[in-house]
């Protein structure tokens, strides 16, 4: 039995106007992380609102640590934890307000609440700003204090919605940093994410999905391998292009593509071939404007997947746009 | 269920919480009522005839007490409304709480906060005249009238909030709803002096039934009232308190499934 599963899950907005999820379905399976991988649009935060008893599906079932999320959503709610793209805490309130009340309203004690409310602040760093008003919070504190609310009970399953959509690099980092420790723990997580660089690094599985249905899944080797892996590209200003052409074709073993003065070739051995290309074309003084591995992007995963890059489209509930998504 | 009251509790006291940690928001929910108060007291007070010994401030404070309550209506719907936009509603539902907790605390909230605008407003009364000649039984039997007609008022706002979700358009419903409520009704001058169509509407309004009501209890002489010898204005205590359950009955249950099933 998978921690998640959904089946088959179809939701309609606008009186079926919209599909917002076109027979979905997926599964997680115990202290596994799977990142659900798609464009603006594509379902994801719906698939989220519906295991998290938020939203019923027009049909399908899904079950969350065994129980029926459509039957049960009572207990469902006792063993989940969810974290949205915007920060669903009391502003005015203080972080430490904050975690008290909702460990009281996990029905812990009043001390038991207080404690939990310390250690977690202890935990995100966020001790130091614990009697502040979320308000005057970062982007990157208020998700650490949105995603400490969501783990008051320990939950089995955790869902994270875009946890790091609209941080800046440092906060995305931190981010980063605080789920890794989370699944070390051993949660089951379920994130959804338009970063195929944060499911990378993030997931053991991925499921890319598109105009609600999942169009590929599997681990985050297995499809960049279908997408292509990294690729060496070398741009140069007037020098031979022959000659980079040569020593590209000599590291990598797929054709290489040129590209203006762009010389480009898919490599599987990483920043080895780098250093390989750099020390060869110090060899023949060639000193190229840019150099680097590019890894595939979600583009280049949509592009191999489904033909047509990943675009924005409306499926998404009315409610979500709201949120001044970045 | 089992923890329904409980649930409620916590989140009447976070509302309390927003209070301390933003004591302006007390100030001017307090300070609102008590220039109305005054306005009408002296710009008012000098020009509208009555034999009411102690005048015209006596008939004025049970109008702008019922008033003042009416506008929780439009609080409590901004409140939730504002929670809606931030997504907290969708962190609560999230929780294994009771599923009314989260609206009945709500309410709990705006009713304590009336509590407090009661008190300040009944001193700013006194301290421009307001006598109360009933006795002290029949006087908190008023203001527990008009407690308890606040607290019916602030179901409507929790619908008008699920229902509409945007606070600032909610904040305008709120005002379109409870001015011509307050002010098409005996609240502040005789409904004798409207056309006679608006005269009916003003008798069957919940607020001159809560004003007559609470003149009653204050031991005034309702002038403003009694214009068609209408059953309200005949009976304005039982007119009052049906109008309250109705409103409960209506509104609660309604309020508590649109709350189970928002964003759905």
């Amino acid at each position: 039995m998978k921690t998640v599963s959904a089946e088959h899950l179809v939701k309609t907005y606008d009186k079926g106007e919209v599909r917002a999820l076109n027979d979905l379905s997926l599964d997680v399976a115990e202290g596994t992380v799977l990142s659900v991988l798609g464009p603006n649009g594509a379902g994801k935060t719906t698939v989220v609102r519906i295991l998290a008893t938020l939203l019923q599906p027009d049909s399908g079932n899904a079950h969350v640590a065994g129980i029926d999320v459509i039957k049960h959503p009572d207990k469902v709610r006792e063993v989940i934890g969810l974290s949205g793209q915007y920060a669903a805490v009391d502003e005015t309130l203080t972080g430490w307000d904050n975690l008290v009340m909702f460990g009281r309203l996990y029905h812990l004690g009043k001390q038991q609440s207080i404690n939990r409310a310390n250690d977690l602040l202890e935990r995100f760093s966020l001790t130091e700003s614990a009697r502040r008003p979320i308000k005057t919070y970062s982007g990157g504190m208020r998700r650490r204090l949105d995603l400490a609310a969501s783990l008051i009970v320990q939950p089995k399953v955790l869902f994270l919605d875009e946890p790091t959509t609209g941080l800046d690099p440092r906060g995305r980092m931190e981010m980063w940093g605080v789920i890794e420790e989370l699944v070390k723990g051993g949660v089951t997580l379920l994130l959804t994410t338009q970063y195929l660089e944060e499911a990378d690094q993030l997931a053991d599985e991925i499921a890319v999905i598109d105009r609600g249905k999942v169009i590929a899944r599997g681990t985050s080797d297995a499809l960049k391998k279908q997408v292509g892996g990294e690729r060496l590209e070398i741009t140069i200003e007037n020098q031979d292009m022959a000659k980079v052409q040569e020593i590209v074709a000599r590291i990598s073993a797929s054709p290489t593509h040129v590209d203006g003065r762009t010389v480009s070739a898919a490599v599987s051995t990483g920043s080895r071939a780098l250093i390989e290309a750099l020390r060869a074309l110090d060899e023949v003084h060639i000193h190229p404007l840019d150099i680097g591995l590019k890894r595939p992007s979600l583009d280049d995963v949509f592009l191999s997947l489904t033909g047509h890059v990943a675009e924005e489209t409306v499926a998404e509930p009315v409610k979500k746009k709201r949120g001044g998504k970045k | 269920m089992k923890h329904l009251l409980s649930d409620s509790i916590v989140i009447t006291k976070r509302q309390l919480l927003q209070l301390a940690r933003i004591p302006e928001l007390l100030i001017f929910s307090t300070i609102q009522p008590v220039m109305f108060v005054l306005l009408f007291r002296f710009v008012f007070g000098g020009s509208i005839a009555t034999d009411q010994p102690g005048g015209y401030v006596q008939l004025l404070m049970p109008g702008i007490f019922v008033q003042t309550v009416a506008f929780t209506l439009a609080a409590t719907a901004s409140g939730l409304a504002e929670d809606m936009k931030k997504g907290l509603i969708d962190r609560f539902r999230s929780l294994p709480i009771s599923r009314g907790a989260l609206v009945i605390g709500r309410t709990f909230g705006d009713a304590l906060l009336n509590i407090l605008v009661l008190v300040v407003m009944a001193t700013a009364g006194f301290a421009v005249g307001w006598r109360p000649t009933s006795g002290f039984m029949r006087i908190c039997l008023g203001f527990l009238f008009l407690f308890s007609f606040g607290y019916a008022l602030s179901w409507i706002g929790i619908y008008v909030g699920l229902v509409v979700r945007d606070a600032r358009v909610v904040q305008n419903v709120g005002f379109l709803v409870t001015f011509p409520m307050t002010f098409l009704s005996n609240a502040f001058a005789p409904t004798t002096g409207m056309p006679k169509a608006l005269q009916y509407v003003a008798e069957w309004n919940p607020v001159s039934s809560m004003v007559a009501a609470c003149r009653q209890l204050f031991g005034v002489k309702n002038e403003f009232g009694a214009t068609a010898s209408s059953w309200p204005s005949q009976h304005p205590l039982e007119t009052s308190l049906l109008y309250m359950i109705l409103l409960m009955v209506i509104f609660i249950p309604l309020s508590v499934r649109k709350y189970a099933n928002t964003s759905n």
